[in-house]
């Protein structure tokens, strides 16, 4: 009689909906690797679809967004969808065998039933850049991230002013997309490539992804046009660099979108471990514009 | 809200109707080198066990909501694919029997960003629903800094709460469970003596505090101060072992990580709390660490607490209860180092 009433708090298991429902915390879409491409010697591009044509065609994500994927008993991750949000659950993730996780995906064979979860996290707000010139700044990895919002741009580049990429890595070999590469140029958009060393067949230009952005700005006169938006990502040490060239080239602070990287453990703003002071790089990014990362302390 | 008073005797009877559920409360467990005793929340079995003049104990209610170790969901692996199960694992009410107001705090607080924002974690709103909290008022310690930071009372997220009024207690009802339960004991309507009495009471208590800490424009000051060079005083002090975070009410980050059975049928995804001050907390694959230096995992310790979750919530993320400060192995206390960024500390010695 005394006995206190048990509270179910799950009571229809397996109905995941809304981001508020309880059920989504643990959810995971089961998804296959439909085919792997080695892109250089540590990178991959792993195709992989959602099972379920439902929840597949379901599956909307905008461009910056990220998934955590899932090997059970091996790890989970957060990467950065790479592929078109058109294409639904049907993404790209573009992963460097580095860590435990990736070391593994690096060796399963296509086929395999991998969980994802997300989409979480913020993307670029490319609808709002249409009618603009957009600049897309990638350093090494920086380009996955990037590759989504250039989609979204591609798909409609009657829309969108000149496009610039300006892409840097440190190596010829390390370059990715590479096959990629004269398609989006046949799209009307000016690709700059510079590598820190380059090697016997290297024809392109050597040196710092900064001495592209300053030919750029030299173009526009010193001064970037007010309509412009600048999308960068890539190593810690660049953010600054090239956010302040953008700066002091007349580029407003919100319209310069960054995509910054954290360690993560759950994409779902609880395990603290994406923390920048206590914004939540999984709920509030990955993709911050310039005047938050400012206010944010640690944050590039 | 409903007020009762009810005789001390009667509180071994509510302690019986009680007991058919899972009962958890404050309990000796012997005595530390100094001749102080230590107390910790565990599951009761003898109303004789009920130590409700407990001081503080060295952990608070945190375990059995965030158990250190918790498994979030297992996985059946066969044919190339897997399937995966999520168990909540609770499955009974739990009666915590003399709870002081600044672990009630904590729990709310915990409320805010593990239930009530996006992605709510089912594992701990399935344990927190199923709580039934008797709060009990507490006797200030000379660690105790509650006032400071607002959660010296508590209005909300309890069932009953307990005053000592010396023969009686002064009960306050916060639910209607609380109330149909009370109704089984004899109590009465709180007359003008216990009223009196009851303020008499809490302004004893209040007279009673004797740490402060100076919250006033901290997110400001934590900001203005965050080159500040106290902060690498501060971390070559600390150890960097999350001894803080093991015992803090609201600490709740944590890690995941997947294992696979021995047979290789099954896996399972587990997660363990952690602590931001442990050097890889922010170290991403690859290697680079976003807080390399034990100063600036400190730093952000201090700047998540009373600056971030401020900014979310309009609250700090610190009760003030000090189990930080009398847990750490270097001697750190948050009244110190928040002295010390305001460049207060020769006022405090």
């Amino acid at each position: 009689m005394n006995k206190l009433e048990f509270v179910d708090v799950m009571p229809s298991q397996g109905k995941f909906m809304r981001k508020t429902d309880l059920t989504s915390f643990e959810y995971s879409y089961q998804a296959e690797i439909t085919s792997v491409y080695p892109l250089t010697a540590t990178e991959k591009l792993y195709q992989i679809r959602i099972i379920d044509t439902g929840l597949r065609q379901s599956f909307n994500f905008q461009p910056g967004q990220f998934v955590m994927l899932e090997l059970p008993g091996i790890g989970e991750g957060p990467f950065s969808i790479s592929s078109s949000p058109t294409r639904h659950g049907d993404i790209e993730l573009c992963i460097r065998a580095v860590g435990n996780l990736t070391h593994f995906l690096d060796r399963v064979p296509r086929g395999t039933v991998v969980g994802i979860s997300g989409p979480f996290g913020t993307g670029f707000p490319v609808e709002k850049m249409e009618g603009s010139d957009v600049l897309l700044i990638a350093g090494g990895l920086g380009i996955v991230p990037l590759r989504a919002p250039l989609f979204a741009v591609l798909e409609n580049r009657s829309r969108y002013k000149r496009i610039d990429i300006i892409y840097g890595a440190r190596k010829p070999s390390e370059l990715l997309f590479t096959y990629q590469h004269q398609m989006w140029r046949q799209f009307d958009i000016n690709l700059d490539i510079i590598v820190d060393e380059g090697d016997a067949d290297w024809t392109g230009p050597v040196g710092r992804i900064t001495e592209i952005l300053e030919k750029r700005i030299e173009v526009s006169s010193g001064n970037l046009s007010r309509k412009t938006f600048a999308i960068v990502c890539g190593p810690p040490v660049m953010f600054k660099f090239v956010c302040n060239m953008l700066i002091d080239a007349g580029l407003p602070m919100q319209k310069i979108f960054v995509s910054l990287e954290r360690r993560m453990h759950c994409g779902r703003g609880k395990c603290c471990r994406c923390n920048i002071g206590a914004t939540y790089t999984c709920l509030s990014g990955p993709v911050f514009d310039y005047w938050e990362v400012m206010n944010m302390k640690e944050a590039i | 809200m409903l007020f009762r008073v009810f005789v001390k005797k009667e509180l071994e009877t509510l302690y019986e109707i009680l007991a058919v559920n899972h009962v958890v409360g404050p309990t000796s467990r012997g005595m530390a080198k100094r001749g102080k005793e230590l107390f910790a929340f565990d599951y009761l079995y003898d109303f004789q066990d009920l130590r409700l003049d407990f001081t503080t104990t060295t952990h608070s209610l945190k375990p059995f909501v965030l158990p250190f170790q918790e498994t979030l969901s297992s996985f059946i692996i066969e044919d190339g694919s897997w399937e995966k199960h999520v168990d909540l694992n609770i499955y009974k009410q739990h009666v915590f029997f003399g709870v002081h107001a600044c672990d009630i705090n904590a729990l709310n607080k915990l409320d805010k960003v593990l239930s009530e924002q996006a992605y709510p974690d089912p594992f701990y709103t399935g344990k927190r629903r199923n709580m039934f909290i008797i709060g009990i008022d507490c006797h200030p310690q000379p660690f105790c800094f509650c006032r400071s930071m607002g959660t010296d009372t508590v209005l909300h997220g309890f069932d009953m709460y307990l005053t000592d009024l010396g023969d009686s207690y002064f009960v306050e009802i916060q639910s209607a469970r609380a109330w149909d339960i009370l109704q089984q004991i004899p109590t009465a309507e709180p007359d003008e003596e216990d009223h009196r009495r009851f303020v008499e009471t809490v302004e004893a208590r209040n007279r009673e505090f004797s740490c402060q800490v100076d919250t006033s424009d901290l997110t400001k000051i934590l900001d203005l101060e965050f080159q500040s060079p106290v902060w690498e005083e501060w971390g070559k002090q600390c150890l960097s072992c999350g001894t803080c975070a093991n015992v803090c009410p609201t600490c709740y980050c944590y890690g995941v990580s997947e294992h696979v059975d021995l047979d290789l049928q099954g896996a399972s995804k587990i997660r363990q709390l952690y602590s931001c001050n442990l050097i890889d907390f922010a170290e991403v694959a690859g290697g680079h660490n976003f807080r390399p230096d034990s100063s600036s995992r400190l730093k952000y310790r201090y700047y998540h607490k009373h600056r971030g979750f401020q900014e979310a919530f309009e609250e700090s993320l610190c009760v003030g209860c000090g189990r930080c400060g009398q847990a750490c192995l270097a001697g750190i206390t948050v009244p110190d180092v928040i002295a010390s960024v305001r460049g207060q500390e020769e006022e405090n010695e």
